[in-house]
């Protein structure tokens, strides 16, 4: 393999990512991207001198919205998932404590 | 009359001369889920009383005269990472686990308003990434021509369910071959259209510059009749939608469809179909000009509106003088025999028939797999983020601290081929690499859609395998990441250049493993990819 | 021996746009309203949902791209920040970083000359202290350092009513601007140890206005700032309330030996609710620095989160905040293309500015030149003051009430301009019942008052509470028959030759009137009688 994954690149990827993995997914993480690092990098094989990234396929710009209200009292819809609310605010661990 | 065995549109005919009804059609499909269910394992949910009583509601505006069209009162299957109000919708995810929506995915919407009736959400990979349908947190899907087989994925529960019978039409969504694959591997007609004809709201994503919602079905008429529906721009509660429904319904079935005058009342170029792009200037009176000619509020930014979608005027048997390139290179190393047969046998059988048939060199094909995968890991590590625990679905207990509850719940609530693509895309973006890796694949996007402009200079369509090999035995794939990656390699390269392609039966292996064949359009050249399959369809059924 | 530092700010400024709805979807941008009813399935995040932009976001974005000197950027894109918090209900943030819409403009900001300013800054700056390192010996804080900017921060463009001093000009770059989305509200609750989120504000379009570091001092921030603002509420493209966040400003400093041309790391400075609190930011955070590096430390490039209450700065990093965006070109989105015939519309529908405004009222309305300035400071007192005159008020008359009077209300009340609530109808008709004669001086001013406060209509104050001047002779007559009957002792010094003793007769009958007589009449009847 010639990309070799670390576990400092895991760990960093896991916070970025929010995803903690055990020892044993740690370890297969590791090996999986390595390979499919491997595996991207024949891309580099390619000369793509002068060509520029394509992030949308068709030249369709200036797609629009009025700027008119057209919702109303979303609270009820949008708190009908909510795995935990109160006074019509979702609920997170406090943002203060660490 | 055995209804089972009607495609949808022979169906949606019954019932539209009331020699059947669409409780009836429901019932028939309901006794056959009853049946092979249990093994198959097609679907998610189904919820069979609410089924049914969707059926009754829609019977009775058939009776009234308020629904019309072609598939008025046919039961249909939901892929599960496309939203419906009221209804678990999962993507096969823990993470999603008890997720009911508050809003309908508008190809669903659209179907519904053209008077399909949904049974159920069909079982996927998670979050459609797989090839399999094995990734799902909620069990396999069995191939109902071997059950020791995937149905394919992603979209595989739609593949089984509309393959055993269990529905009449099933909704899957295409992000590197995820409709055509298990179309193919399930002896189904399945199709993705060019990006941007159907609305991806309410899909929820994985790759956003790739996903398209399409159908599988059986035949290539019922293909076309409902994609039309799908593409077709309609408007909450307004008046636009009845008037999509009086054109699918004054369009009978065979004859010339007389929709277009519907969907063409607006100015447009029908080559392109791209009226998105709208001039930047506020024009007065467009607004109102929009909304009276069935212009939806957007929803979707990516999503074209196009007007030329009366699919059915292609449905002629007829390819003669269709220019048809096959490229070497999706015949190289690496496709099973019987499948290079088969798909061969359905060239041969296009020439015959009048079509110019020629091999090219396509180049790049072998470049797609890497590029799609650093693009769609990218998409998706960014997509996922917003399943965090906080506004709906799963929350991992017992988390103090924010970031702890953020990671627990992201790692208990997805599967492994998820975080696998979620750690790769988080790393391809992360500072440093950017550029070595994701702009770099959006370069090879670049110069594998200049390849395809080159061909499509030169033919109307190309012709190939859909998967290297028909479908495998359970469980041989999920070991080897990579290796079931590069069964992507004949269909992905269409979602990279935004391309419109059509999965059609050719045959089957020693085993009776379906085969498919591939036909890939132009952007917007759907109606010459129907035409040839069609006529393949056709000239096979003979 | 003690070093001269230079301090090198620039300035994030935020500034939320006026539209009626969100930057992706068709929510209310209004303001209040109870926690998360101003939202929808797209602004919070929820599965499948996708965004579309909102046009009058991009009008007011290249609008004040325009009016502050920026090329505008023909083909534009949206990009997303990734990163995790519970404001930020998809986990990531749309904004633009590779093709935001404006780049490279400048606005000019005026400052007042101040003695030793031209010098370095090093004269402010100095540390004056000794032998810090090795020594060990404990120095004294003996910074001379004047609270950098603070005379000015709670003033407006003069509105205390100096002359102005004299002036020099600085050009301050605009580095970019680009469009963004705004995150919803986190609420502590304290009871349960939790955070509440509110996604109101999710999705309320802004701009971010990234300026070059061209900044040197507080005084210099304030008037950029101050600038911005008035240019952004002359488009009309937000009120810019700094205590109401419709405005906000993060402050990037380094600091650096005087001839030094390399710039030092920099921190960001977030949580700046006030002009107050920025001056006090940038002093504390540049004594911060100088202090590191005179203890031969290293500053460490980070967020740091402002307390201005305990006047500290904390460093808000942790762990599991890498401060690795990841962004890439939002593909749900559309790129923007901007046609010459787009730039020409928004062009045209650009508004009288602060300085052609003055040119005009110079030529228009015979007010002194400090009116002028002062009027037009504020856009909304311009309108105002356009407004009354409109309704057939004198300008000069218009310009006494809004220079006397609201501006001593505003200061008294902590008021900005934009705070002032009555209509140049009440104003206009004011002035006519003063002008009329219909109400004396001392009466107007205590209408104007109710007006102030509740925009209450003068006229008909005056007929309920009865304050117009009594003009009937007998009545006043009456009156002044009896004050001269109750003070035979004043009548008396009057005659004697004592002109004051008059004075008393005229107070003593008009407090007897309640004030609702003109005094130069009572005068008049007094002397007359007597």
């Amino acid at each position: 393999m010639a990309n070799i994954i670390s576990d400092e690149t895991i760990e960093y990827v896991g916070i970025l990512a929010k995803l903690s993995l055990s020892e044993e997914e740690r370890e297969q993480a590791k090996k999986d991207m390595g390979r499919m690092l491997d595996y991207i990098d024949k891309l580099n094989e390619l000369d793509t001198t002068g060509v520029e990234p394509m992030s949308h396929v068709f030249a369709v710009s200036n797609v629009f919205r009025e700027d008119e209200v057209t919702g109303g009292d979303g609270r009820e819809e949008v708190l009908r998932n909510a795995p935990e609310q109160k006074d019509d605010m979702f609920v997170v661990p406090n943002v203060m404590s660490h | 009359m055995e209804l089972l065995s009607l495609s949808a549109v022979e169906l949606g005919a019954a019932i539209g001369t009331g020699k059947a009804t669409a409780v009836e059609a429901m019932e028939a499909v309901l006794g056959r889920i009853a049946e092979a269910e249990e093994e198959l394992h097609c679907y998610i949910t189904i919820d069979k009383e609410k089924a049914l009583e969707r059926a009754q509601s829609v019977q009775r505006r058939i009776e009234a005269g308020e629904l019309t069209g072609p598939l008025a009162g046919v039961p249909m299957a939901i892929k599960d990472n496309l939203c419906t109000e009221g209804m678990l919708t999962t993507c096969a995810s823990r993470i999603l686990g008890n997720f009911v929506p508050t809003y309908t995915a508008q190809a669903v919407q659209n179907m519904e308003r053209a008077g399909a009736v949904i049974i159920g959400k069909t079982n996927m990979d998670e979050f459609a990434m797989g090839s399999t349908t094995e990734t799902s947190a909620y069990g396999i899907t069995r191939n109902p021509y071997g059950r020791e087989h995937v149905p394919g994925g992603s979209s595989g529960g739609s593949a089984a369910a509309v393959a055993a019978r269990e529905c009449f039409f099933a909704l899957g969504s295409d992000t590197g071959g995820s409709i055509r694959q298990p179309a193919s591997h399930c002896g189904v007609v399945g199709m993705k259209p060019t990006y941007g004809t159907v609305s991806r709201f309410g899909l929820i994503a994985y790759g956003s510059s790739l996903d398209q919602v399409g159908p599988l079905c059986r035949t290539v008429e019922d293909c076309a009749v409902i994609l039309g529906i799908l593409a077709a721009d309609s408007q909450d509660g307004s008046q636009g939608d009845s008037r999509i429904e009086d054109g699918m319904g004054r369009q009978a079935v065979g004859e010339k469809p007389q929709n277009q005058e519907i969907f063409g009342a607006e100015s447009h170029s029908p080559d392109s179909g791209l009226n998105a792009g709208q001039g930047i200037r506020q024009k007065t009176g467009q607004n109102a000009g929009q909304k009276a000619g069935g212009q939806a509020v957007r929803k979707d930014s990516t999503y074209l509106g196009r007007k030329d979608i009366d699919f059915t005027s292609a449905l002629k048997k007829d390819v003669r003088g269709m220019r048809i390139g096959i490229p070497r290179d999706y015949f190289g190393q690496g496709l099973d025999g019987e499948v290079r047969r088969a798909v061969l046998a359905a060239a041969e059988c296009l020439r015959e028939n009048g079509a110019a048939v020629e091999e090219f060199d396509l180049s790049l094909a072998e470049y797609a797999i890497p590029a799609y995968y650093t693009i769609a890991a990218a998409e998706a590590s960014s997509n996922l983020e917003r399943f965090d625990g906080i506004k709906y679905g799963y929350r991992a207990a017992d988390a103090e601290e924010l970031h702890q509850m953020y990671k627990k719940t992201r790692s208990q609530g997805f599967g492994p081929e998820v975080k696998r693509r979620i750690m790769l895309g988080s790393f391809v973006l992360s500072s440093g690499y950017y550029d070595a890796y994701y702009l770099k694949a959006l370069r090879v996007k670049a110069m594998i859609k200049k390849a395809f402009d080159d061909a499509f200079a030169r033919y109307d369509c190309i012709l190939g395998p859909v998967a290297p090999a028909t479908a495998p035995k359970l469980g041989e794939s999920l070991d080897d990441p990579l290796k079931m990656y590069l069964g992507d390699i004949y269909t992905i390269s269409v979602n990279l250049a935004g391309l419109p392609a059509i999965s059609v039966p050719c045959g089957a292996d020693k085993n009776g493993l379906p085969i498919g064949l591939q036909l890939i359009g132009d952007c917007f050249a759907e109606k010459k990819i129907l035409q040839a399959a069609y006529t393949y369809e056709q000239l096979k059924k003979a | 021996m003690s070093k001269q530092y230079e301090t090198v700010i620039g300035l994030e400024v935020h500034v939320e746009l006026a539209t009626r709805t969100k930057i992706f979807c068709g929510c209310s941008t209004a303001f209040g309203g109870k926690p998360n009813s101003h939202t929808c399935p797209v602004c919070t995040g929820m599965p499948g949902t996708l965004p579309v932009l909102n046009r009058k976001v991009l009008e007011h974005a290249v609008a004040v791209g325009l009016a502050t000197n920026c090329r505008i950027t023909r083909y534009c894109k949206f990009d997303r920040k990734n990163y995790f918090y519970p404001d930020n209900p998809q986990n990531y943030q749309i904004s633009q970083l590779y093709l935001p819409i404006c780049r490279d403009g400048y606005v000019e900001i005026d400052l007042e000359e101040e003695a030793g300013e031209t010098e370095a800054e090093g004269a402010e700056t100095e540390t004056g202290r000794k032998g810090t390192k090795a020594g060990g010996e404990e120095t004294k804080d003996e910074r001379k350092g004047t609270k950098a900017g603070g005379e000015r921060t709670d003033a407006r463009w003069g509105m205390d009513g100096e002359k102005a001093a004299p002036r020099r000009k600085k050009r301050i770059g605009i580095h970019e601007i680009h469009m963004e989305e705004d995150a919803g509200k986190l609420i502590h609750d304290d009871w349960e140890d939790c955070t509440l989120v509110d996604y109101n504000r999710s999705g309320v379009p802004l701009i971010e206005i990234v300026s070059e570091p061209d900044m040197r001092n507080a005084r210099e921030v304030i008037a950029y700032l101050e600038k911005l603002r008035l240019i952004i509420q002359y488009l009309g493209a937000s009120d810019c309330k700094l205590q109401e966040g419709s405005m906000r400003a993060d402050v990037n400093l380094s600091v650096r030996q005087v001839g030094d041309t390399r710039l030092g790391t920099r921190t960001e400075m977030k949580n700046l609710n006030s002009f107050h609190a920025i001056a006090r930011a940038i002093e504390g955070e540049k004594l911060r620095q100088i202090d590191l590096l005179e203890a031969g430390e290293a500053v460490v490039q980070e967020t740091r989160r402002w307390d201005d209450l305990k006047g500290a700065s904390y460093a808000m990093r942790s762990k599991e905040d890498a401060q690795d965006y990841r962004y890439f070109p939002d593909p749900d989105l559309a790129p923007v293309s901007i046609d010459d015939a787009f730039l020409e519309e928004i062009r045209a529908r650009q508004p009288e500015f602060r300085t052609e405004k003055m040119a005009r009222y110079r030529a228009e309305y015979d007010i002194p030149d400090y009116d002028i300035e002062i009027i037009t400071g504020s856009k909304s007192m311009a309108d105002l003051f356009e407004a009354t005159v409109a309704l057939g008020a004198q300008p000069k008359k218009a310009s006494n009430w809004l220079m006397g009077e609201t501006l001593r209300l505003l200061k008294e009340r902590e008021l900005d301009p934009e705070d002032i609530r009555f209509s140049p109808e009440h104003l206009a008709k004011l002035i006519e019942l003063a002008e009329g004669k219909i109400i004396n001086s001392t009466v107007a001013k205590e209408v104007f008052e109710h007006m102030f406060e509740e925009d209450v209509d003068p006229e008909e104050y005056v007929e309920e509470h009865g304050l117009k001047m009594v003009s009937d002779g007998d009545d006043l007559r009456k009156v002044v028959e009896e004050v001269i009957a109750a003070n035979p002792k004043s009548v008396e010094d009057y005659k004697g030759g004592k002109e004051r003793a008059l004075g008393f007769l005229v107070g003593q009958t008009m407090k007897a009137m309640k004030g609702k007589a003109d005094p130069a009449v009572v005068n008049q009847m007094l002397k007359g009688m007597l």
